[in-house]
């Protein structure tokens, strides 16, 4: 995947600008930032949602928003993003069905998310975890060969965010590259590549240890601190 | 096109309306006991209920119809289930037609039930076939989904979506004929009559009454132009869906 010069104006603010970068196949990339600098925009451009005018953006050798990709792109974004009034299970299927999954993906991703057990229940009945599992699970549906999740942590209680994590390492193992944002910096230390963003504009990119080393800083709250520091 | 997924969204829209009981018997019996209601208004009158009664058959679906339409595909773009849906290989047509087609299953039981009370136990009397009338009560539950859909677009929360109600299917109440003949009003007023899509659907209604004279309409012109408006509507509506953002 590539971006190249990307920038996204609107209403004469610039949201993003000079955007580029560009991620191996089976990598974890790390989108960090305080809110508003523009990460959950970046990711919509990536995935076709978001129209732009300046720059190129090419995924899986595809210009961003080919009909071709809609089935090899998964997403999980910051909204619900399921149906609170069907069951876990229903959720799970329809999707499925819109994508052409085979249905015995269904229950194999419940049994590997740990939902089986409230499979029967309606979304609106679980907890935030679970609902966050549930969206998970449909951004996985049809094995999509690049994840795009969108804050998939926040909110949520230390065990499971490290189960989390330790879940995304698997899948990259598997050569599922993912690009996942959140604004907790020490999450950083879980990725292959960490993409600084700060008022709609890349900081810095690159593996974490360089980071840290290049900044001077022992955590990566410090590392971005002196970073926007050295930038000002 | 893909008839799998267009089913899978009827299925999936006609689960969400099966887990919700209280949807389903509001869907159900708030029409029956309205038209009974009207039954008991105009008991020494039954003239005025055959003419009333008859046309509110198909103005019941209509009106229920367009709110849960209309809520329910703002919840999808609220929700963000329209934006998972639209990174999906599913198209706006299969949308569309899947949310139509579970409707569909809805306003015909909506439809079948109030038309069987009202013709059975109230004693509504009608000179045309028992199911022409069910037939145009279900049209018209259909007419009030797609306007549902379409304008729903153009609200950001359910309150917006509530208010399109009266400001989108009131003064189609007021002038389709119902309370003053299409014949009587004025020029002005007669005009606006004749672009909304409802005149057409109490006009076929009418033309099954026993006791409103239908000057000439024919049911089967006016149906086709009720089928017409809703087309339009559902072609309006599925372009109202937007891939992406800008």
């Amino acid at each position: 995947m590539r971006v190249e010069g990307l920038k996204i104006v609107r209403q004469n603010k610039k949201i993003l600008s000079d955007i580029s970068f560009s991620v191996k196949k089976g990598q974890i990339i790390g989108l960090f930032g305080p809110s508003g600098a523009g990460k959950t925009t970046l990711i919509r451009s990536i995935i076709g949602l978001q129209n732009f005018h300046h720059g190129q953006i090419t995924v899986i050798g595809l210009p961003a928003g080919s009909l071709a990709l809609r089935s090899q792109l998964g997403y999980m974004s910051q909204n619900e993003g399921f149906y609170t009034d069907l069951t876990v299970q229903e959720n799970l299927e329809f999707f499925a069905s819109i994508l052409n999954a085979a249905q015995k993906q269904v229950s194999a991703l419940l049994s590997e998310l740990k939902l089986s057990d409230y499979r029967h229940q309606l979304v609106e009945n679980l907890s935030g975890g679970q609902q966050a599992r549930v969206s998970l699970a449909i951004a996985l549906l049809g094995s999509p060969q690049m994840l795009f999740l969108d804050e998939p942590t926040v909110g949520l209680d230390p065990v499971l965010r490290r189960d989390l994590w330790d879940y995304f390492r698997q899948l990259a193992g598997n050569g599922v590259t993912m690009l996942i944002s959140s604004h907790v910096m020490e999450e950083a230390a879980n990725c292959d590549e960490v993409l600084l963003l700060r008022r709609g504009r890349i900081l810095d990119y690159g593996p974490v240890g360089q980071l840290l080393k290049q900044a001077g800083a022992k955590t990566m709250d410090e590392a971005f601190l002196k970073i926007v520091e050295a930038k000002r | 096109m893909s008839p799998r997924r267009l089913l899978a969204t009827a299925r999936r829209v006609l689960t969400q309306v099966a887990n919700d009981r209280r949807t389903i018997a509001l869907v159900l019996i708030v029409p029956i006991v309205l038209e009974t209601l009207l039954r008991l208004i105009y008991n020494d009158n039954r003239s005025v209920f055959n003419s009333v009664g008859l046309p509110m058959l198909g103005i019941f679906p209509l009106v229920m119809m367009f709110l849960i339409a209309s809520i329910s595909t703002l919840r999808e773009r609220t929700r963000g289930t329209l934006e998972r849906l639209m990174v999906m290989p599913l198209s706006k047509a299969e949308f569309i037609l899947g949310y139509s087609l579970a409707f569909s299953v809805v306003a015909i039981v909506q439809a079948v039930l109030v038309s069987l009370v009202a013709l059975g136990p109230l004693g509504l009397q009608a000179a045309g076939s028992h199911w022409l009338i069910i037939f145009v009560a279900a049209i018209n539950g259909l007419l009030g989904m797609s306007m549902g859909l379409f304008v729903s677009s153009y609200a950001k929360s359910e309150f917006h979506a509530v208010q399109f109600m009266p400001a989108i299917v009131m003064p189609q109440f007021l002038l389709c004929g119902l309370l003053v003949p299409r014949g009587h009003m004025q020029t002005l007023l007669r005009w606006a009559s004749d672009v909304l899509p409802l005149s057409y659907a109490v006009d076929a209604m009418h033309t099954l009454s026993a006791q409103v004279s239908t000057m000439g309409t024919n049911f089967w012109n006016s149906i086709l132009i009720v089928v017409l408006f809703l087309a339009a509507s559902l072609i309006l509506g599925a372009s109202s869906l937007r891939r992406s953002a800008d």
